[in-house]
């Protein structure tokens, strides 16, 4: 066989190749590939959406890190919510699956009940919170000053607004309650009988048990949590918004964040920056530094799961 | 070799599509105004306001200019925010508006130097209309900026003072107060405390308190937000200072940034019936003219008093000043349809007869200075307040900037520092937040 035809039959075989993969590749390409490298690309011009884009240099990351007063803040409350909200919404999930799967009666009832919230629309529920919990006219106050318990602000003050944000995520737990309550169905039962033959406690069951066989889906539950909570917008913004008293007014001038920057969030900057300031390149900075926050995170858990997944999984 | 050229091209390739795309989303328009006006066309308006009454307001509005202008149709697209404005103006297109209003007049720096609305000097100049001599001064220079007129003001807001007439009779308080001494006195004569909150409040004076904004106080004071060169005059300026010390001695005086703000937790929404002016749960509102209207409607148990905003005691002599915003007008730069665009705005703008019937529709000040006057003008007799507030020469407004309204938040933000008691030194937060703007503002160029 001459070295041409050789050729011939590699390129063809890469070409095949190429061919089979080429959904994914296309996918990859415009839906993360080419917007990742614009991102990059764009945060060092200054773009204001109108203008061609020109070269800024690293003007946008100074910006952005140096002057921009609502960044930290917003990195700060970011980071809470991952640390606090992500590992009380697993616990709760999982506390809850394993309570629903241990009742004998009325299942049903309980399973619907805690997975109902979940089907609430993210504005309409962070409505109704800020309703139950307004510190002036909100029942959940008003229980709490009739026994004795000094109110929180909640949405109104800047230490209550983020425990306020995570009661209405640990509401609407549903989605992890239905996943943590098929994991727990799953785990052998041979296995608790055969513990329970050796004499171990509840507790024991649990800790040697359960959490080995579920591990996967703690994984999975406190990934996604991270990924989700980065992304966390709506919830806070709507917060703000009521507990502030800005609706929508004519020209009215809206301070993201009430109160005192406490529900301020990343994603918040990057419309804020972006496409209420127009500048494009600055948001793109915010953008990346969520994108590169995420990368971190996943890349922590990961390495960490050797303790977490056990071999099989 | 012919592997490595055609390596070449497909790179060439790439990069040309890439630069085309970048280049496509840059929403230049080529078009400018070269189409005939006098054609069969049609145009896209798109506006904010969303009330039911001030929709048909509109459209009975844009009815007058197209029975005078027969051959051009007008879509109209009501309840548009600033935000669907400005993203619609960069995506250009067939849907995209030929003629946008904003009620934020802040935003007309933004507007101007993005190039997101055209000149209508050029517009202004062709139709033989000079807008200093046509529109109140406050007006004419919100909007514009750094020479370019991309907008036209349709309607104008002035801000004054809401009292509650039986409140003050029974606290016994002959008239509205006149400077911010007698102001303080009398909120706090107003202000009737039921255990821990209040049963009547004299005045909301928490820059949460919707239009108790820091600009809208600052207006009694004339301010000068920026000086010659453009830089921030917050730190220089004495009405910076004296604005925001007075608004912090109400809030102390009125029971502290806290108490309020819970109390504040507690009224209703500031577009709804329940609006805490309306029910009786404050007894002063610094306010638009639009009020007047909203608060009859919801059909109080008192009667509603109208006066300016009080001045400074050393400014006693400028008493019946106030603030001056409103809602603009313009013509995207992608619009195809230029000619045509214009002689709507030129209509909604300066002809007398449409502005005066359009504010008398949506209870908004007019905004030329032969609507203020005509005498087809109905209003309340309380109106009358605003009507000279805005026509008043020592009223003031805020002018526009490269960036829109960023520096006004700026100084609202340290506002909200500053009355909670997290910043405590008035100097220090003042020199900060003009830094503040000014590298906002360096950032935007």
């Amino acid at each position: 066989m001459t070295t041409y035809t050789l050729r011939a039959k590699r390129r063809r075989a890469a070409f095949r190749t190429a061919a089979f993969m080429s959904p994914w590749l296309i996918g990859f390409t415009v839906f993360f590939a080419y917007p990742l490298i614009s991102t990059v690309y764009f945060s060092f011009m200054h773009y204001d959406g109108f203008k061609p884009p020109t070269w800024s240099g690293t003007k946008n990351w100074t910006y952005v890190f140096e002057h921009y007063p609502l960044f930290w803040p917003a990195l700060r409350n970011t980071l809470w919510l991952v640390l606090v909200m992500v590992s009380l919404r697993v616990v709760f999930g999982l506390g809850v699956g394993l309570l629903i799967t241990k009742i004998k009666t009325g299942t049903g009832v309980f399973r619907t009940l805690f997975y109902l919230p979940y089907l609430a629309p993210p504005v309409a529920a962070t409505m109704a919170f800020a309703f139950l919990l307004n510190p002036g006219t909100g029942p959940v106050d008003s229980i709490l000053e009739k026994a004795g318990i000094p109110a929180p602000g909640w949405f109104n003050d800047p230490t209550w607004s983020k425990p306020a944000l995570t009661l209405l995520a640990l509401w609407g737990i549903g989605d992890l309650m239905v996943i943590f309550m098929a994991a727990l169905l799953d785990v052998p039962q041979e296995q608790y009988e055969a513990a329970e033959l050796d004499g171990a406690s509840a507790l024991q069951r649990f800790r040697y048990v359960t959490l080995p066989n579920i591990s996967p889906i703690m994984m999975f539950a406190v990934v996604t949590g991270v990924i989700q909570t980065m992304q966390y917008y709506t919830q806070p913004l709507i917060a703000g918004k009521v507990a502030s008293g800005v609706i929508q007014g004519a020209g009215t001038q809206f301070e993201p964040g009430y109160p005192d920057k406490s529900t301020l969030t990343l994603p918040q900057l990057v419309y804020n920056l972006g496409f209420q300031r127009f500048d494009y390149g600055s948001a793109c900075v915010v953008a990346l530094v969520l994108f590169a926050l995420s990368m971190v995170f996943t890349a922590f858990l990961m390495r960490r799961r050797g303790g977490l997944i056990q071999a099989g999984d | 070799m012919p592997a490595m050229s055609r390596k070449v091209a497909v790179a060439l390739a790439a990069s040309a599509s890439i630069a085309l795309l970048a280049t496509a989303c840059t929403g230049q328009s080529d078009a400018g105004a070269n189409d005939d006006a006098s054609k069969d066309t049609t145009i896209n308006f798109w506006h904010a306001w969303s009330a039911p009454g001030e929709v048909k307001a509109v459209r009975s509005l844009v009815a007058g200019f197209e029975k005078a202008h027969p051959n051009i149709h007008v879509d109209i697209v009501a309840n548009m925010t600033d935000d669907k404005i400005n993203q619609a103006l960069r995506a250009g297109g067939d849907k995209a508006p030929d003629v946008i209003s904003s009620f934020t007049t802040n935003n007309v720096g933004k507007f101007c130097s993005s190039g997101a609305l055209v000149d209508l000097n050029p517009f202004f100049k062709k139709a033989g209309v000079d807008p200093a001599t046509t529109f109140p001064k406050a007006m004419n220079e919100y909007t514009q900026f750094d020479g370019n007129r991309c907008a036209a003001p349709l309607l104008g807001d002035a801000y004054g003072l809401y009292y509650n007439k039986t409140a003050f009779k029974k606290a016994g308080i002959t008239s509205p107060p006149k400077t911010w001494s007698e102001f303080e006195k009398d909120a706090k004569k107003l202000t009737l405390t039921k255990g821990d909150s209040y049963k009547q409040l004299g005045f909301m004076p928490n820059y949460h308190g919707w239009e108790s904004t820091t600009e809208h106080y600052f207006a009694q004071f004339s301010p000068t937000y920026f000086d010659r060169s453009g830089k921030s005059n917050v730190a220089e300026d004495p009405a910076f200072e004296a604005g925001f010390t007075l608004q912090k001695k109400l809030v102390d005086e009125l029971g502290g940034y806290k108490k309020l703000e819970t109390y504040r937790a507690t009224l209703g929404d500031e577009w709804g019936p329940k609006h805490p002016f309306h029910t009786g749960q404050v007894a002063m509102q610094l306010d638009g003219e639009w009020r007047l209207g909203m608060a009859e409607e919801a059909k109080p148990d008192f009667e509603i008093g109208v006066a300016p905003l009080p001045v400074p005691d050393d400014r006693a002599d400028q008493y019946g000043k106030g603030y001056i915003t409103g809602t603009i007008t313009g013509i995207a730069a992608t619009s195809k349809k230029q000619n045509a665009a214009w002689e709507l705005v030129k209509y909604m703008t300066t002809d007398t007869d449409a502005v005066v019937g359009f504010a008398n529709d949506i209870h908004n000040v007019p905004s030329t200075l032969a609507a203020l006057k005509s005498p087809k003008l109905t209003y309340d007799p309380r109106f009358k307040t605003f009507l000279d507030i805005a026509a008043d020469p020592n009223s003031t407004t805020t002018p526009a900037s490269v960036n829109g309204g960023v520096y006004l938040v700026t100084i609202q933000e340290f506002g909200y520092a500053y009355e909670s008691g997290r910043a405590k030194d008035l100097k220090a937060g003042l020199a900060g937040t003009a830094k503040q703007i000014d590298t906002d503002i360096a950032q935007a160029k």
